[in-house]
């Protein structure tokens, strides 16, 4: 009796919070589908989205404006990195996991630093080295794609590798030797044992590195300027401008936030480790 | 450009302005980090046992881990913008309690706790439930073969044991909350005046609007510093010997 006392008192506590979490993010919805003045007076809660949708809060930034390209920017931004990160990852974590490196203890504390340290505190000397010192004539990593894909390694790399080593290490190293063995050399080690081995984590891998990347803001709002903007970027643009265009900041807002909305259920169970840098396994 | 020596490093000692930030910054780790991990280890012990619809509340739970800061700001302005957000709304017309985030220092400051809270509380949930179901059983079960109740036994067998695990989310949320930009600049911009500029944002505005290059490096070393010392004591708990969470 008091076992199921208990059980409904936390579905209610936890629909409760739920909600919570949810109203806000619906609430945006909401308003990235009215007009202008269907957003002023009483808030209404109601899903009007299913009778009809203000479609202009979307054609003004993503048709008119230049958020497409933004839109454009941040999925090869963070395709390419996510694909950059695993490949590097793959091979950083063989080497961690199947050999004793003199200074492995050394090596974790600097990846994980790499992932801790405030990004104001390097924005600074990144600018300097992306528009002066990491230049070819004019060609500088400054406001490039290619300057954020390198720069988000940074922070990836030590994410993807911690989570990985876990699962490299799982798998037995008898199977190693047995390629070995048969004449075969490391790279086919890699290819055929340890990514069909290590398949489900390798794609949790990139995927989280593939969120990261697109959620990324400060580092990306200081190194470009006008070709290489992100999609965090330009909704953060929406702050600074007069007279904000709510529909449309909603609009950009809800668009950055579907690949949050799709992949939810895939990474839920693996998010913990991605965080903790697989110092607590979900 | 001249050699100025350490006169960046002094005139950051006596800057009122920077120090004020900082102090914020710390305010606010510390504010959100109370409440994130009460709420979280309530909610951590509460879904160690199934009820109806766990699984899916789970994955609600997760969503604003996924969320980008900076769109987290964006909901949340438009959530609590004086005009139409709901937020304001329903305090004035419920509690009769007047909510202009752009106009109260407090507010505001509470306004930015509660959506760090609504953010990373998530966060705290998940990896003390993973740390929670990594506890051995064997203590419990003798604990109850002795008698003990549900009190005791959470003071004297579930928290002993899950200390390094809550010190790994203690330390990884005073460095996420001391860094904090994102979601901050997006909602209050560090406004109303200054009195959410936290450390991180008065460090990126000085170096990019004021173009104060110099100074602003000064500050930088100075937030890396306080950082690397929380982080030099998460490695030695996360690589301490005998914890077992850790996967060697």
């Amino acid at each position: 009796m008091t076992n199921n006392l208990i059980k409904l008192l936390k579905f209610i506590i936890w629909s409760v919070l739920s909600l919570i979490t949810i109203i806000p993010i619906y609430w945006m919805i909401l308003v990235s589908t009215r007009s202008p003045v269907e957003l002023f007076g009483k808030p209404d809660f109601s899903p009007t989205f299913f009778e009809k949708i203000y479609w202009k809060n979307f054609i003004k930034p993503f048709v008119d404006g230049v958020y497409s390209e933004y839109l454009l920017n941040s999925i090869i931004v963070a395709s390419c990195n996510a694909i950059l990160v695993t490949a590097l990852a793959i091979m950083a974590t063989y080497a961690l996991s199947r050999w004793k490196l003199a200074a492995s203890e050394n090596i974790f504390f600097w990846t994980m630093t790499n992932r801790m340290a405030p990004p104001a505190a390097f924005l600074l000397p990144l600018f300097l080295l992306f528009s002066l010192v990491f230049r070819y004539d004019d060609i500088n990593l400054f406001d490039t794609k290619i300057g954020l894909i390198l720069l988000y390694c940074v922070f990836n790399l030590p994410f993807a590798i911690w989570l990985l080593k876990g699962i490299f290490d799982g798998i037995p190293k008898d199977l190693d030797e047995a390629v070995l063995m048969d004449g075969g050399g490391y790279f086919t080690i890699i290819t055929r044992i340890i990514i069909p081995q290590a398949a489900p984590g390798i794609a949790i891998a990139a995927l989280l590195s593939w969120i990261f990347a697109w959620n990324e803001y400060l580092l990306a709002a200081t190194l470009t300027s006008v070709y290489a903007r992100t999609i965090p970027t330009g909704l953060a643009e929406f702050v600074t401008t007069t007279g904000t265009n709510w529909g449309s900041m909603a609009a950009v807002g809800f668009v950055s936030m579907l690949p949050a909305l799709v992949f939810i259920s895939l990474v839920q169970k693996h998010i913990v480790a991605g965080l903790t840098f697989g110092a607590v396994k979900g | 450009m001249t050699y100025i020596a350490g006169d960046n490093f002094r005139k950051l000692v006596f800057d009122d302005e920077f120090l004020l930030c900082v102090w914020r910054s710390i305010k606010y780790a510390f504010t959100t980090l109370f409440f994130e991990f009460v709420l979280g280890f309530l909610l951590a012990l509460s879904l160690r046992k199934s009820f109806p619809f766990r699984p899916f509340f789970r994955i609600i739970h997760t969503l604003p881990l996924v969320v980008a800061p900076i769109v987290v700001g964006a909901i949340f302005k438009l959530f609590t913008v004086s005009g139409f957000g709901p937020l304001p709304h329903f305090l004035k017309e419920w509690f009769g309690y007047k909510f202009n985030y752009g106009r109260d220092a407090e507010q505001a400051f509470w306004l930015i706790v509660g959506v760090d809270i609504w953010h990373w509380t998530p966060f705290v949930t998940l990896t003390l439930l993973a740390g929670l179901s990594a506890l051995p059983k064997d203590p419990y079960e003798s604990a109850k073969i002795d008698g003990a109740n549900p009190i005791q036994i959470f003071f004297h067998i579930t928290l002993p044991m899950m200390v390094p695990v809550l010190l790994v989310v203690v330390f990884i949320r005073l460095m996420d909350s001391l860094k904090a930009v994102d979601e901050i600049w997006m909602l209050t911009s560090g406004g109303p005046g200054v009195e959410t500029r936290l450390a991180g944002i008065h460090i990126w505005r000085s170096v990019f609007e004021s173009r104060f290059y110099g100074y602003g490096s000064a500050m930088s070393i100075f937030l890396l510093y306080i950082t690397i010392v929380i982080c030099w004591f998460l490695y030695v708990i996360m690589t301490s010997k005998q914890n077992q969470f850790h996967d060697k």
